[in-house]
Formats: structure tokens, C-alpha cells, sequence
């Protein structure tokens, strides 16, 4: 989905061609608050889909949406969105693109449907439209039964989806979606999760989520664009970016470390041990995608109900080398891996 | 497409024009005003001298010794001054949240997240206001020159006077506007109506209180400009050709009025913002 990759430590898969025209294109983009510059040379391509928009707080995520917003001028750069200039054409822009923002926002006085109604009419649609829209996007989000409740009684999670629900009302081609779970217990965040991710997978509306929380990214977005400091640390797929096909498995042995270490790697394993004993091997072609992995009584035995071909080579290397196993664990790259690698906290 | 069905489905629909959000914003506020009882109440009293006024004109075309009220051009300017009471209470009533709400829910960044510019939705709230203080002073005054023409049984008195149409007009206007814009601009200034609503009134207060302790020191009223309300008060008795009553001329007088909406916009065109960026 992002046709760049900015990290050239980064594997080359993860510049692969785009696949349609880009939703947002970024070149040169800088922004300067007072002295201090929030963004600095950005330059990205968000391709259709869902991106997420990762970094910690203060990196210039949310700058970066209200740029391409328009909220904010830039100093230097353009952008484009949905194909069209953001400095030229701004009300085109906005009439097909939803925000919903990371801060608390309603429209006082409301009640959750006149509200969602009234967004869907700032947005160009026609009253009844608007108004039959709206209480179709408050069953979606799940506010269905709230609907004829003013906003200043909703509880957080409710103001959360009641934002999403003013987002989409009026069925934009492009989300920007700034923290959407901020505040939300664990339930109404997986919901909301959900909601994102049917929005972006089953319903094609484009979305950039914007989050410094991983999992939140790592499970609906397809993409990801890293950005810390003000500029784009990494970006491509998150699939790309965690690595190469393999997996990486933490081994403890019982006998001769350092001995097994060269046999691991005679045998053409990457291995390397750490301070707590553990030897962390690589093995490559192993499917890394996230599963049950062997599990391993302490009598040395895999009770695995799929078998795993990397963890049974190196069974084998360690029973022909008679080195009793002690543990052996998958450890399945995450976004949290890239993630750190990008902003140097690996 | 039935309401029954819950699903998220796009819009194939049609989408108005960009440039009428203005007119969504300035309906809803105006559906929402007209549903406070109280509101209702204070807008019917603001009409109560028009009834005393319309009784007036009634007895003097119909009653030949009260013949002394019948009404003259200078009626209707004291009827538009008097009316100066209820614009105040009005303006702070609806103006004072109007956008000082709208920046304590942080909706201007909704708003502005919507095909819509900072001056269509300016243009919106003040809307809302300009047609409810046009209801207390130009409707009303108006309606006193149709019911001088009824009960008199012709247009005689219009034909004499036809300065009236336009002086009425105008000087609805600049009390409209400038009531408005200074509201809308102090709005924009905080995040509290009761705030709003005491700092416009500390505004008209002190101004005149300024000016009255200038002209008790001086013992001219060359300083009426400072003061918003008798600078309008000033500006008023040169549209309906009066004598002015204060020692001002009336270009500096129209010049402070217009200088008080102008900075009034400039205000507004900094302070709403999609984003508040402090540095």
C-alpha cells in the first residue's frame, strides 16, 4: 500500500509497486510550530486500503492529518489527497474524506441522531438522506438504542463511536481516523477494532488510523507508515516490514552452549545467544505468521498439533547431538519489533 | 433505502453544492433557539412596543384629539432606539454561546473537517442572530409604518416620508451588525457563554460609562466614538435627519461602527480554526 520505503535496512519487498492511484501523496512536507518543526521532509504515498499511521506521542502523526486536512498550512511541500491538491482544493477534499479526531468533539445541544444528521447535511447530503443515514451508521457503530440520548450524557466509548458514526456518515472515500480506541475498556476497543476493520476489509472505504498503540494497527491495518520526530522513520507493509520468511525460535539446552551454538551454525542457522542463556535461532522458510507453536513437556516431547518444521530440525540436531532440549519457543516478529527498529529503541 | 436495515451500506445519492453549509448550520440554530419557551416569551415582549406604538398610530388616525400622536419620522427612530433594550438582551442571549459553545465541545474542528470555510460558518452563526434581532428592530418598525398606513386608510404619510423605508433599513442594519459581530467575535474568544455574555456587556457599560466621564471632564461629547452604543445612537439621528446629538461628526461616527465590525471579523477569521496551536 505505501509505494516508499524509507529504511533501506528494510527488506525490498516492501517497496513493491503500488497497486492503484494513491490516496494521500506527500512531498517535501514540513510544518513548523513557532521554532519547532512538527514535520520535517515528509514524503510518503498512502495507496488504497487501510494505513496505519504509527508513532509515539508528539511524533507529528495528528499534525500530519490536520495538514491534509487543511487545517494546517504547511511551510513547505504539497500534498495531494484522493487526487487532488489540499492547498487548491480543500472543500473537495473534505466533502469526500471523514475525520473523526483524536480530542472529545460534538456539537452541543444534540441528541446523538440529529447530530449524525446534521454532520451528513455539513457534508452536502439532503435532510431525509441525511436523516436515514444517520440512523443507519448509529446501528453500525452500535448506538442504536442511544440514539435519542444527547451526546453530553454518552459515556467515553459512546463519544468514540458517535465520532466514527459523524466520520462515515456521509460515506467518505477516505477515513482519517486520529487514536479511534483513546479511552475505551477492553471490550468497546475491540469493537471499535472491529468496526475499523470491516470498514477498511468488507465495506473498501480507504482509512489512515492514526495510534502509537501497535496491536491496534497491527490488526487492522494492512500498511504502515512509522513516523517519529517529525518524519517517516519506515514505512510499507506490515508484513514486509516485520522481516523475511522465517521464524525465530528462543532455545535453552541443557550441556555444551557454545558447542551446539557452532553446530546450529554449521548446519546454516543464524544463531546468537543471549545474557539469560536462551540461544535465539533463526530458521528460514518457516511460515511466520502468528499460531500455536511446540509446545514442549520437560521430558523433551513436542505435543504439537501442527507440526512444525523448523522446530523439528532442530529437535533433530539436538537429539543427534544428544543436548537435552529445555525449551524451545517461537518468537514471532511483531509490529513492536519494527516499531522500535524504526524510532532506534531496538 | 428502509431505516430498519443496520448495515453500512455507500451512499449513491446526491450531494448539494459546495458553499450552502451555511444555510444548514444558521436552520439549526434557529429551530434550536425557537424551541426555548423562554426565548418565545422574551421575543413576544420585545413586540410589546410595537403594540403601545400601533395603539398610538390607531387613536391619532381615528380620534381627532389625539390628533398631537400621530407619527412622525422621528417615531420611528425612537421606536428603533427604545427597541436598542431588547437587541441588547437578545444579542446576549443567542449570541453569547453561539460560538464560545462550539469551541468548549471542540466542534470547530468537526465543522471545519466538513466541505465548509471559517467565513460559511461565521456566515451561519451569524445568521441565526441577524434574523432574531432584525425580528426586534427592523420587522417591527416596518410593521409600524404598514400599520400607520392601514389605520390612516392611505399611503400619504409613506409618500411624504419615503426617507423612512431606507433610513429604517439602514439603521436596522448597522444596529444588527454591529450587535452581531461584536457578539460572534467575543464568542469566539472563550469557551464560557455566561463569560461572553459578561464581557459584552462590560464592553457596552464601560464604553458608555468611559464616555459620559470624558464629557463630564471635557463638557463635550466629542468622545461619543468610544462608545459603540452612542456612536450607533450618533450615526442614527443623521439617517433619519435629525439633529445629532452629540458634538461628532457623523463620518467619525459611521467610521467607529465600521471599525468595530471589521476588527470584529479579523477576530473571527483568527480565532476560528479548525486547530488551536499554541507555541
Amino acid at each position: 500500500m505505501l509505494e516508499m520505503v524509507h529504511d533501506a535496512s528494510l527488506p525490498a519487498a516492501a517497496s513493491a509497486p503500488p497497486v492503484a492511484d494513491p490516496v494521500v501523496q506527500c512531498d517535501q512536507l514540513s510544518v513548523r510550530y513557532g521554532k519547532n518543526w512538527a514535520l520535517r521532509d515528509v514524503t510518503a504515498v498512502f495507496q488504497p486500503g487501510a494505513v496505519g499511521l504509527l508513532g509515539p506521542n508528539g511524533a507529528g502523526k495528528s499534525t500530519l492529518i490536520k495538514t491534509l486536512l487543511g487545517f494546517v498550512t504547511p511551510d513547505k511541500g504539497t500534498m495531494r489527497v484522493l487526487g487532488l491538491d489540499v492547498a487548491a482544493a480543500p472543500l473537495e477534499i473534505r466533502a469526500r474524506v471523514g475525520y473523526m479526531p483524536e480530542s472529545d468533539a460534538h456539537i452541543p445541544g444534540m441528541n446523538a441522531v440529529s447530530f449524525v444528521a446534521y454532520c451528513g447535511q455539513l457534508s452536502g447530503l439532503p435532510p431525509a438522506d441525511a436523516m436515514q443515514r444517520a440512523h443507519e451508521v448509529l446501528y453500525y457503530v452500535g448506538l442504536g438504542e442511544a440514539r435519542y440520548r444527547n451526546l453530553e450524557t454518552y459515556s467515553t466509548g459512546m463519544k468514540q463511536r458517535i465520532k466514527l458514526a459523524q466520520a462515515i456518515v456521509h460515506d467518505p472515500d477516505l477515513l482519517f481516523l486520529d487514536e479511534p480506541t483513546n479511552g475505551m475498556d477492553p471490550k468497546g476497543r475491540d469493537e471499535m477494532l472491529e468496526l475499523i476493520r470491516d470498514l477498511a476489509h468488507n465495506k473498501n472505504v480507504n482509512l489512515i488510523l492514526s495510534s502509537h498503540l501497535l496491536p491496534d494497527v497491527e490488526y487492522t491495518c494492512d500498511h504502515v507508515v512509522v513516523v517519529d520526530k517529525g518524519t517517516v522513520a519506515t514505512s510499507g507493509p506490515i508484513q514486509a516490514l516485520k522481516g523475511p520468511r522465517g521464524r525465530v525460535y528462543e532455545l535453552r539446552i541443557k550441556g555444551d552452549q557454545a558447542g551446539f551454538i557452532d553446530v546450529l551454525r554449521h548446519a546454516g542457522f543464524d544463531c546468537h545467544d543471549t545474557d539469560e542463556d536462551v540461544i535465539r535461532v533463526f530458521v528460514p522458510g518457516t511460515p511466520m505468521a502468528p499460531g500455536p507453536g511446540p509446545q514442549m513437556a520437560r521430558t523433551g516431547s513436542i505435543v504439537a498439533h501442527d507440526p512444525d518444521p523448523g522446530a523439528r530440525m532442530l529437535f533433530q540436531l539436538a537429539a543427534r547431538e544428544r543436548v537435552q532440549v529445555r525449551h524451545l519457543r517461537p518468537s514471532v516478529p511483531t509490529l513492536e519489533d519494527v516499531f522500535a527498529r524504526a524510532v532506534g529503541e531496538a | 433505502m428502509p431505516i430498519h436495515d443496520q448495515g453500512y451500506r455507500r451512499y449513491g445519492g446526491t450531494r448539494a453544492a459546495v458553499g450552502r453549509a451555511w444555510q444548514v448550520i444558521a436552520g439549526a440554530g434557529i429551530r434550536s433557539i425557537i424551541g426555548k419557551r423562554a426565548f418565545i416569551a422574551l421575543m413576544l415582549f420585545a413586540w410589546a412596543p410595537f403594540l403601545v406604538r400601533a395603539v398610538q398610530i390607531y387613536v391619532s388616525a381615528n380620534f381627532q384629539q389625539a390628533a398631537f400622536l400621530a407619527p412622525k419620522g422621528e417615531t420611528f427612530r425612537e421606536f428603533l432606539g427604545q427597541q436598542g433594550v431588547f437587541v441588547f438582551f437578545v444579542t446576549i442571549w443567542i449570541g453569547a454561546g453561539l460560538v464560545a459553545n462550539d469551541r468548549r465541545a471542540n466542534a470547530l474542528q468537526l465543522y471545519l473537517s466538513k466541505p465548509l470555510t471559517a467565513a460559511e460558518y461565521i456566515a451561519g452563526k451569524m445568521a441565526i442572530l441577524f434574523l432574531f434581532l432584525a425580528f426586534v428592530t427592523w420587522a417591527p418598525a416596518m410593521g409600524l409604518l404598514l400599520v400607520q398606513a392601514i389605520f390612516a386608510g392611505s399611503f400619504a404619510f409613506i409618500r411624504n416620508n419615503a426617507y423612512l423605508l431606507p433610513a429604517i433599513t439602514l439603521f436596522s442594519l448597522a444596529q444588527v451588525l454591529l450587535a452581531s459581530s461584536t457578539m460572534l467575535a467575543l464568542s469566539s474568544l472563550s469557551k464560557s457563554s455566561r463569560f461572553v455574555g459578561i464581557m459584552y456587556a462590560g464592553l457596552m457599560f464601560f464604553t458608555a460609562a468611559l464616555f459620559q466621564a470624558l464629557r463630564g471632564i471635557t463638557g463635550s461629547s466629542s468622545f461619543a466614538w468610544l462608545s459603540p452604543g452612542d456612536a450607533l445612537e450618533q450615526l442614527g439621528d443623521v439617517i433619519f435627519r435629525l439633529e445629532p446629538r452629540y458634538d461628532l461628526s457623523p463620518a467619525i461616527a459611521a467610521l467607529a461602527v465600521v471599525v468595530l465590525i471589521v476588527g470584529s471579523g479579523v477576530i473571527l477569521a483568527r480565532r476560528v480554526k479548525g486547530v488551536e496551536i499554541v507555541t
